[in-house]
Parts: C-alpha cells; sequence; structure tokens
C-alpha cells in the first residue's frame, strides 16, 4: 500500500516535470512558455520530495521532514523568478501572441529604461563622431559621468 | 518591549526553518532555534521596513487552504493544455484593478496570481493601481478578474488591511 | 514496484533536462535561455531527489537545498542584469 502511494507520488511528480519541459518546445512565445516551467516543475518537484520524505520516515529510523523546507522554499521562488522573467521580456520588448497594451510598452520609459536607450544612443553617436571631444568614461555611460563631473564643479562655483 | 522582540511573527518562523534544517526535534535545537529567532530579527532590525500583523489568521489558514487546492488544479489545467493543441491558445494580457494598498498584501496576491490556473503576474504599475497580468489562454478577461477579486484579494484585505 | 516506478521517472526527467537543454541551446534570445536554466535546475533537483530515494541515502538532501538556493539566485541575477545592466547597484 505505501509502496503503491510512493509509486504513484514519484511518477506523478516526474511526468510534471516532463510536461512542464514540455511546455518550454511546445509554445510558441516566451510569455505563454513561462507558464510551463513555473507551475508544472514546483508541483513536480514538490510531490517527488514529498515521496522523499515519506519514504526516508518509514525506512530509517527518525522522522523527516527536511525535504519540506525545498518545498517551501521552491513555491515561494517560482514566482518571483517568473514574475522577473516576464518584467525582463516586456523591458526588451520582445514579441508576443498576446497584445501588449500600449501604456506598457511606454512603461519602458522608466528611469532606468531611458537611461540605459539614451546610453547606448549617445554610445552609437559617440562612435560615429569619433574620439575627438569625448573621454572613453563619457561614451559608456553618459548620464553617470555627468553628474561625476557636475559634483565637483557645483562647490567650485558656490564657494567664493 | 519592540525593542526587546521586533517581529513576533518572524521568531517562530525561524525557530521552525532551523528545526526543518536540522531534522531533529531534540530540547537543544529548539532551544537554540529559538535563540537565533530571537536574535536574527534584533540584529537585522533595520533591514525590515514594515511591521508585519496579521489581523485574522483563521482567515489566513482558510486563504491557504484555498490557494493550496487552487494550485493542483492549476497544474492539471496547464498540463493539459501544453498536452493539447498549442495552435489553440488564446492568449492576453489583462489589466486588473487593485484594492489593496500595502506592500506585503500585493506582493503576497501577485505571488497567488503567479501560482494558480494559466495567470502570470507580469508588471505592476508605477502608482501601484493596476497589476498587468498575462493569462495562458483566456477569452473572457472580466470573468477572470470577478474571479481573482472576488477568490484571493478580498480575503488578503482582511487579513492584512482590516480596520 | 517503487524500484521500476523510480525507472521510469528518471527516464522522464532525463528527458525533460534534455529538453531544456534544447531550449538553451535555440534560444532565441536572453530571457528564453534564463527561462531555460531556470527550468534546468529544478529538473536536476528532481533528479538528486529521485537518486537520494533510489539509493536510500539522505546525503543528496543538502546538494538539492543547496542547488535550489544557487539556481534562485543565479535566475535573479541574470534578469536584474537584464533589467538594469547592472547586478549590484
Amino acid at each position: 500500500m505505501l509502496e503503491f502511494l510512493l509509486s504513484l507520488l514519484v511518477l506523478t511528480g516526474a511526468s510534471f516535470a516532463f510536461i512542464g519541459s514540455l511546455g518550454l518546445i511546445r509554445l510558441k512565445d516566451l510569455y505563454t512558455r513561462l507558464h510551463g516551467p513555473t507551475k508544472a516543475t514546483t508541483l513536480g518537484v514538490g510531490s517527488l520530495l514529498i515521496a522523499s520524505a515519506i519514504y526516508f520516515s518509514t525506512y530509517s529510523e527518525q522522522i523527516s521532514l527536511h525535504e519540506f523546507l525545498i518545498t517551501i522554499f521552491l513555491f515561494i521562488t517560482a514566482p518571483v523568478s517568473a514574475h522577473l522573467l516576464a518584467k525582463a521580456a516586456l523591458h526588451l520588448g520582445l514579441p508576443s501572441l498576446a497584445e501588449i497594451p500600449e501604456a506598457e510598452e511606454a512603461g519602458q520609459t522608466e528611469m532606468t529604461g531611458t537611461a540605459q536607450t539614451g546610453a547606448t544612443e549617445a554610445f552609437e553617436k559617440n562612435e560615429r563622431i569619433g574620439s575627438e571631444n569625448a573621454s572613453p568614461g563619457e561614451k559608456a555611460r553618459p548620464e553617470k559621468s555627468e553628474s561625476i563631473t557636475k559634483t565637483p564643479g557645483t562647490p567650485d562655483q558656490t564657494r567664493p | 518591549m519592540t525593542r526587546l522582540l521586533p517581529h513576533p511573527v518572524l521568531t517562530p518562523v525561524l525557530a521552525f526553518i532551523w528545526l526543518l534544517l536540522n531534522n531533529s526535534i531534540a530540547p537543544g535545537q529548539i532551544t537554540l532555534g529559538l535563540i537565533f529567532g530571537w536574535a536574527i530579527p534584533v540584529l537585522t532590525i533595520h533591514f525590515w521596513p514594515d511591521k508585519v500583523s496579521i489581523r485574522r489568521p483563521a482567515v489566513l489558514i482558510r486563504y491557504l487552504m484555498v490557494l493550496f487546492y487552487d494550485i493542483i488544479k492549476a497544474n492539471f489545467t496547464v498540463a493539459r493544455l501544453i498536452l493539447g493543441n498549442t495552435d489553440q491558445l488564446h492568449p492576453v494580457f489583462i489589466k486588473l484593478p487593485l484594492d489593496l494598498t500595502t506592500d506585503l498584501a500585493i506582493g503576497l496576491l501577485a505571488n497567488s496570481i503567479t501560482l494558480t490556473p494559466g495567470t502570470l503576474w507580469a508588471r505592476l504599475s508605477d502608482d501601484h493601481s493596476y497589476l498587468l497580468i498575462h493569462a495562458l489562454n483566456e477569452t473572457d478577461p472580466d470573468r477572470l478578474i470577478a474571479t481573482i477579486k472576488q477568490r484571493y484579494e478580498k480575503p488578503l484585505k482582511e487579513i492584512f488591511e482590516s480596520c | 514496484m517503487l524500484a521500476i516506478s523510480i525507472q521510469i521517472a528518471f527516464a522522464l526527467v532525463a528527458a525533460a533536462v534534455a529538453m531544456s537543454f534544447w531550449r538553451l541551446l535555440r534560444g532565441p534570445d536572453a530571457p528564453n535561455r534564463i527561462l531555460a536554466l531556470d527550468t534546468l535546475y529544478i529538473n536536476t533537483i528532481a533528479i538528486l531527489v529521485l537518486l537520494g530515494i533510489h539509493l536510500g541515502s539522505a546525503l543528496f538532501f543538502e546538494a538539492a537545498l543547496l542547488i535550489a538556493l544557487m539556481g534562485f539566485i543565479g535566475t535573479v541575477a541574470l534578469c536584474k542584469y537584464l533589467l538594469r545592466g547592472d547586478i549590484i547597484e
């Protein structure tokens, strides 16, 4: 009976892990692909860990519950990594089967978004102009270098 | 009192994690776990911006059970969708207006949404007024919004923001 | 019975690892590869847990826990890099 339960848990877990990874191949765009691994694999690994906890609790002297630590950890972290991936994909403007709301594409004008695109544009411009008026530090990070040159500059003007 | 025990919820949680990690309930380990559970919040007091207060523990337990049931259902739904004809899927982005205001409650709602049937939290708007959700296969966005609001947002509001 | 089902489970998880490797090599862009890595480490945890049951040894628990921690941190760091162009600000 116990062996049957363990086999069932092990097989369910492995099948869900398999289906989750199958989603990586079968689904068409990144946003739908995110659904497979984050859900299927958490329950898959979850039931494998429960099987492991039952197995070690019955076949060794002491009760073994530390497998639940990994289960809890995975259930907390899986949504976070899925969200970060979705956010990164939206930020990079990856193609999607679903229509991305316009506000979100404009949402790329978030502080860091403009800083980054601004940096690359300035970088390309500097590349074209050449190195006549830009030091290497200013090429890569215009915003940062501006603030660096400003900070020592302003106290000098206000001091006298 | 608040300086000696800044986070009453965190202390037993840390002690419990320590016991799980050592896989033992020997008296010595319980004492050590309680010492860690007390010392870590006191030493890291500046890293914890908000005080967590659970107003309705019974609702929280019921919420966790509902969530667990939904996670298992979600897995079968998503598995069926992946094994089925993937050309027939109808993925959409949905804006979910938020009633919650606390960061912790919004975070928990967002994590619950990502763990449940075919939905994924993609973005929180800058003014915390709505969540952008990606649904794997949904033809009726309004029904989904109503379900999420009724099933997850209402209990969370009761637990963390009831006055 | 348990021995046979563990063998089947090994085959299923190995296929899962192969499929995430395919996505890792295929791409086509950075977020897809990070997603493949994320799936890969979760599948690795599954393999370690199965090995633990198969060999009857509880030693694999620590390895699985460490992979879970490191895998999550790796995913977060790579996503942060895509979002900000920098990991530690």
